[in-house]
Order: C-alpha cells, then structure tokens, then sequence
C-alpha cells in the first residue's frame, strides 16, 4: 500500500488535555502502543498539544523527521481539526494529511474504566495510523461570499443586526412575517430595570430601517425557499398581500377613518384581544412599514362584495388599495442569513389551574403590558374586564417556566418583568400587589438594585407555587374576589390569598413551526425546539450550516441587553465572511473514475443537489464538482465502486474498519 | 463464551447529528460503556452496506449506524437511503445467520447526546447476553472468501 503514495512517515500525538484525557487514558500507553505501529516514525503524548509549543512541537517534527502524515488523538475534530490542519500547513505539509482521533469527548469524559478507555483510544488511534497511509494531498476549494445579508425576522434583534449591517454598507433583506416590525418589544410598556419606555427606544430604530437605503423591508412576508451554501444562498420570498399599494399608499391612514364600520368591531392582535380595530387597520400608530392593511375575514367587501367602499373614496385619486393584490413571489441571492425570529409567549391555557380563559380578571402579562400601556386599549387606565379597577393584584411568576408538566427551563426574563410589571401596577392603581415566586432570579445589571427598590415600594412576596385560583369564597372577605391557594414556604403554612386581579407572568417557548422554519433553512434545534447554536460558549451565534446565523430569543430566552448584544455579533460574523470575499470549502465531494463506470445510472437520482449527471456521449455518469455537497451518497449506491469521495475514499473507511477491529 | 467478554461495536455516526450527538455526550460528562468504536462519515447515506459487511467479517459484534432524524439530514434525503439498505442489509444479514440485535439505525439529532448513552448502553448489553457472533455454518467458508479478498 505504501508504494502508491511513496514512503508513507506518519507522527502520532496523544494530547493529554490538563487531566481532560489523561486522567482516564494513559496516554503515554496510547503513544508507546502508536509507536510500534506499521509506518509510524514519530510517537508523543503531550499535556496540550492545541497551545503554540504544542503545534510547534508538530512542525518541528515535520520538518525534522520529514513526516507526511500526521494522527492527533485528541479532541473532536469539530473543535481542533482546523488548528492542527494549519499547524501542519506551516510546516509544508498539506492540511489534509492530518487525521484526529476523538478521544475527549468519544472517551475520556464518556468512560470511567482507564484499562476499557485506553484499550479503546489504541484502537481508535491504530484505525486512524491506517487510514491517512492512505491519505492525498487535497486543494481547498473556495467559492465566493454574496455580500448581500437576509434577516428573518424583524424584532429587536433582527432590526439591529440588519442596521448594523446596513451602517456598514452591505445590502440587507429583513424578512418580518407580520405587517409591522417592531417584534415583541413594540408591545411592551417600559423596559426593566431603567423603565425607560419600550417605544421611545424601539420606535427610532424602526424608522431608521424603513428609511435605510441598504434595506429592503418586506413586512407581512414569509420566507418559502432556501437553496444554496454558505456565500450563495437563493432564497424565495412570498409577500402576502395586504390589499394596499405600498408605492402609491402614502400612510395618511384616512382609509381606516372612512370605514363603513365606523367603530373598530374586531379582536386587535397587537393589544392581545383587549382592544378592537377595523377591517382595515394599522397594528400600531408606530407601525413599520406606516401604511394599513386589510383584513380579508372581516372586510365586507371580500366577504360579500357588495361595500361601499368608503375607503377607496377616502383614498381619491390616490388609488393605493387594491382589492385584487395577489401574493408575490421574490427571489433573491444572498452569502448569508441571521435568524432573528424571537420566540412565543407561553400560552396560559395550558396551565388551567391558574384560570386563565376561566375567570375574566386573570390575564397575562403581556396583555397587562398593553394595559399599562399609553396608547394601549385604554390609554393607559388600569381597568378590569369588568369595569373595576383593581385594588389588591397577585402576579403569579413562572407560569410554563421551571415546571416539568410545561416547560423545564427558565425563560430569564419573568423575574424582571414580573418586579416591572409591579411598579408600574402600583404606580397606576396604587393596588397591593403579591408576587408569588419559587425565586427571584435577578442575574444582570441593575436588576438585583431594582428588586430591593421594589422590596422598599411595598410590594408583598411570597415564596410558593401557587397551587391554583378559583372564585369560591370561603368567608366574606373573599366575595367577589379571585383566591390564589399558595403554600407560603418561608412561613411554611398553607395561604389563601384574595385578589381582583391576577397576572401571571408566563414564560418563553419556541414557535410552534421553530421546527418547520429550521428545516427550510437546514439547520439544527435543541429537542425543546429553540435553534441550536455551534458552541454554547464559543460559537454562541454561528450554527452548523455555515453563514446562517442565529439571534436573540429563537436561540432561547434572553432579556433585550442580551437579545441586542447577540444580533451585534450576528452582524459581525455575517461581516466577517463578507468582508473576506471567500469562504474555504471541505473538499470532499465525490467524483467518478470513469473508466470504471459502467453507465447504469443509479447514482443519478441519489444526488438531492444534482450534482450527478449522466454523459450521454461517453455513456458515462459524471459529477459536478461545485454542486456537490460531499454526502458521499452516490458513492455508496454506485454497484461498480467507481464513485470515491475525497477524505472518505472507501480505501480509508476500510482501514479504519479493520484497524479499530484487528486484536494487536 | 469467554469471561469478561466485551462486544466491539463500530459505530458509522453522521457528522452532522449523531456525530455531535457523541459530542454533546462528551461535552455533559454522561457515562456510557467504551464498546463503540465511531467511525465518522459525512452522512448516514455513505454508509455503504460493504462497510457493514466488513466489520461483521472482520470481527465487530455488532454495527451501529447513527443519522439524523428523518426530514432533519443536513444533506436532504441520505438518511432516507440509508434506511433503505438498512433494511434490505438486515434481511442479508439474517441469512447469514447474523442476530437482528447485531445490526442498528438509530436517528440521533446533535442534541440528543442522552440518547447516544442510551441507544449505546442498551446495544451492549443486548450483545453481552446475546455472547460472541456465531457464523450461520451453511455459508461460513463463503464469508472468509470474501474476507480474505
């Protein structure tokens, strides 16, 4: 075998990590038992052969001992593969004569026995002595980045990506499935713990991304086709007609005065059902793009065709609505994507116990956001559903957080908004308010400071879970009242607490199609459904397709410091790949040796990418090498073998078989 | 069978989901039994079924392969294919007198790493009582033929 590939010098390094790995495998057993192998010319354990002496320590060998194949046992090779690959570049050697040997993740900190965990790191290590005999020297293919960037979702995290990338003057398409921008955010009241109000630091930037010459906003959009790689992606957008010219609309908004319906009839989805709207309406009065729609269900004229139409009227001359506007299709070309599509609030429904749905004054807080809220339903005016205003509240924390019949995790954020939500309560009703917490989680910037200053307001706690409320009064205090049934842990009794109004403070979970949405885009999701990043702690943006990018809360939940923070860095990978022009590609696609081929097209309709195709001239199937992803499918179908994939020939794979099973 | 016997398990894990899979395991410290040796491909559908005949030949008590879940592969459709041969491979394999035990797809996503101990723990123990692979005798001389090529 070594014959093919001239005299075949390979250099083994057994990396002990710290203790990592060498307080379960014996490494320097592992470097020994490597260096009695067939073709091996230099063996080495070493404490961390990824810090510069250790990669020096590589070269050095390369150069001295004129290795040209080199086995690092050491960690996965999705952490180091590229350290040791330039280490060995530096030296002369082609990156793709190195091969790593898990033994980290696959061994030491999986395994308790040392003889069964070195025993097997041997093994590993002898498999992958055989394989690289058989290794080549490759060329990297580069294929070049698109500078334009498409942002899908446009809440906080994904209007500050795209800004930033539009400041830096790259092209930027912000995808937004509702008919404004704005996200979550838009419908909060103050933000914790500075109370500075949501909408006066939202609104500006909303503005700024409609005005923005580099972005291209298309609200009430959704994203039905993504095809490419990393650099070149070509992605479908269909825009959903809002039956509203947005080039002749001019947002005078006298559409939804004119009306027929001359009072709003309609459940308002911004003001979470509290309010009303029209058939034709705007979300908000700050809505991004400022321009109505119109609201197929309810309007007259798509219901029975026979309105009058007051609103084309209103509009004159104008002629911006458009009854007969259908779905557009856009196809764009972009080098990357940030996903920015934030997260669901949790829906109170599931937790029944709680009497959300059941009892009018039980509502959640997002509703209670709209409530306190200036332009809201009520303009700000705390009011009951019945009328009342309320004197005593109970905000009930954690619903659909920390709960193992809900959701497990904790959403981060309830907390704060929760102790928020109580400020601003007191400050309109001047109510008694009881928080009703497991514990009050107050990890971040002045939140620990705002929870004291609420502690000074008179703001009640109490530690419990709160079991359920109901309405049945036990005594007269409590006509009329809702009951929260709570074990009060610190007092360790059992407490009825009666209130007028309950909040409760639910939680952040994925959206129901998280995982639909990831699918289209081809990258990975945690089993509770939020998108997985690449590295919890050092890859926080990126995700395991290359040039896709993830921010804020579809990763999982996050405050909006954070949420903001992390599309910053969003932008600045996309940045990054841009600005490098290229990006270096695997090169292991598959290609065909001809003369063996035989012609019999099975190979053919395995490729998803079409990237086999079959000559019809010299009756052989070929493959083409820039649509070729390197699955290596095609070269396990073809009968005759004739089909090898770069860096997994089947020469290797077979060395690698024995070599992990052969008994030395 | 010998004492202290311990089955090898080769195991062909997708470098996008089951790979990271084993990964993740690493990463939280879960516990599992040192049987598997990984070989890592790109994708489930490289798994030639030679592979899986060349490790039963030369000694492997059983074959894992690991892929993603079906409609999560990162290259379309490969875990499709590999459940095809899967299948058809199985059905090979029992003629040959190969335990079904033996022979194993599991779809394991890159967050699943629990699942790579439990799919992997249980496979051993399954081999562990089933002892050391005993050829079908009709077709045993024909086997080492192929070894030996």
């Amino acid at each position: 075998m070594s014959e093919r590939n001239g005299i075949v010098r390979i250099g083994v390094y057994v990396c002990h990590c710290g203790t990592n790995i060498a307080a379960i495998v014996d490494c320097k057993a592992v470097a020994e038992y490597a260096g009695g192998l067939y073709h091996v010319t230099v063996s080495r354990d070493y404490k961390y052969l990824c810090s510069d002496p250790g990669q020096e320590l590589i070269r050095q060998d390369i150069r001295d001992h004129k290795l040209n194949r080199i086995v690092v046992a050491s960690c996965s090779p999705h952490l180091h593969e590229h350290t040791f690959r330039t280490a060995a570049e530096g030296a002369g050697l082609n990156a793709f004569y190195v091969h790593m040997v898990n033994i980290r993740e696959h061994n030491s900190w999986v395994h308790e026995n040392r003889e069964a965990a070195t025993k097997k790191a041997q093994d590993m290590v002898r498999a992958a002595v055989r394989r690289v005999v058989f290794h080549q020297s490759l060329e990297k293919v580069r294929v070049p980045v698109h500078p334009d960037v498409l942002v899908v979702g446009g809440g906080i995290a994904g209007i500050h990506a795209a800004l930033t990338l539009a400041n830096a003057g790259k092209k930027v398409y912000l995808v937004e499935r509702q008919p404004t921008i704005g996200g979550h955010m838009a419908m909060f009241d103050k933000t914790f713990p500075t109370l500075d109000c949501a909408a006066c630091i939202l609104t500006p930037k909303m503005s700024s991304v409609k005005a923005h010459p580099n972005i291209t906003l298309w609200a009430h959009s959704d994203v039905t086709k993504v095809e490419g790689y990393v650099g070149n992606y070509k992605v479908e957008v269909a825009r959903r007609p809002r039956y509203i010219n947005e080039d002749l609309c001019s947002g005078c908004l006298e559409c939804i005065e004119a009306c027929v319906y001359k009072e709003p009839k309609f459940i308002d989805e911004f003001n979470m059902g509290l309010g009303k709207r029209k058939p034709i309406y705007i979300p908000f009065p700050q809505a991004v793009p400022q321009m109505p729609l119109i609201d197929i269900d309810t309007c007259i004229q798509f219901k029975s065709g026979k309105c009058k139409k007051t609103c084309v009227q209103a509009c004159g001359d104008r002629h911006a609505i458009d009854f007969s506007q259908k779905e557009e299709i856009r196809n764009i070309e972009v080098g990357t994507i940030i996903m920015a599509t934030g997260f669901k609030a949790f829906d109170a429904r599931r937790t029944p116990y709680y009497g959300y749905g059941t009892y009018p004054n039980v509502y959640t807080s997002l509703e209670v956001e709209r409530l306190v809220n200036a332009s809201g339903p009520t303009a700000g005016d705390v009011v009951l559903r019945d009328g009342r205003k309320p004197k005593t509240v109970g905000i009930i924390h954690c619903v659909g957080s920390r709960d193992e019949g809900t959701n497990r995790w904790c959403s981060r954020v309830c907390c704060m908004y929760s102790l928020k939500l109580a400020h601003l309560l007191k400050e309109h009703t001047d109510a008694e308010i009881f928080n009703f917490y497991i514990d009050i989680r107050t990890p971040g910037k002045g939140f620990e400071e705002f929870y004291q200053r609420l502690l000074s307001e008179g703001v009640h706690f109490i530690r419990g879970r709160v079991a359920e409320v109901t309405d049945w009064a036990l005594d007269p205090t409590e006509e009329n009242k809702l009951v929260l049934r709570v074990e009060d842990t610190l007092l360790g009794t059992v407490r009825r607490i009666p209130v007028d109004m309950v909040v409760l403070s639910v939680g952040i979970e994925p959206h129901e199609d998280a995982q639909d949405v990831r699918r289209l885009f081809n990258f990975g999701c945690g089993s509770e459904g939020f998108f997985l990043e690449r590295h919890p702690k050092l890859a926080p943006v990126s995700t395991f397709t290359d040039g896709i990018f993830v921010a804020g809360c579809c990763q999982g939940p996050k405050d909006i410091p954070d949420t903001v923070a992390q599309a910053g860095a969003a932008a600045a990978e996309a940045l990054a790949l841009i600005d490098t022009g290229f990006v270096e590609q695997e090169p292991n696609t598959a290609y065909v040796i001809e003369d063996e081929c035989s012609g019999c097209k099975t190979c053919v309709p395995m490729c998803p990418y079409s990237a086999v195709y079959f000559n019809a001239d010299t009756k052989r199937a070929g493959i083409h090498q820039v649509l070729c992803k390197g699955c290596g499918t095609c070269v396990a179908a073809c009968p005759s073998g004739s089909i090898k994939q770069h860096l997994f020939e089947d020469d290797q794979i077979f060395e690698e078989i024995e070599g992990v099973l052969t008994y030395a | 069978m010998p004492e202290n016997y311990e089955p090898k398990i080769v195991a062909f894990f997708c470098n996008w989901c089951t790979y990271l899979a084993a990964d993740l395991a690493g990463t939280s410290r879960m516990k599992y039994a040192a049987n598997t040796r990984v070989i890592r491909v790109m994708c489930s559908g490289r798994v030639d079924p030679q592979f899986v005949l060349e490790a039963f030949a030369k000694g492997a008590d059983g074959v894992l392969i690991g892929g993603c879940h079906p409609g999560d592969c990162h290259y379309q459709e490969g875990n499709y294919k590999a459940l095809r041969r899967y299948y058809l491979l199985k059905r090979t394999l029992r003629e040959m007198g190969i335990e079904e035990e033996r022979f194993r797809l599991e779809w394991i996503s890159a967050a699943e790493g629990d699942r790579v101990r439990t799919v992997v723990n249980d496979m051993v123990q399954k081999l562990r009582a089933l002892g050391p692979r005993k050829m079908n005798p009709a077709i045993e001389p024909e086997l080492e033929e192929v070894a030996a090529s």
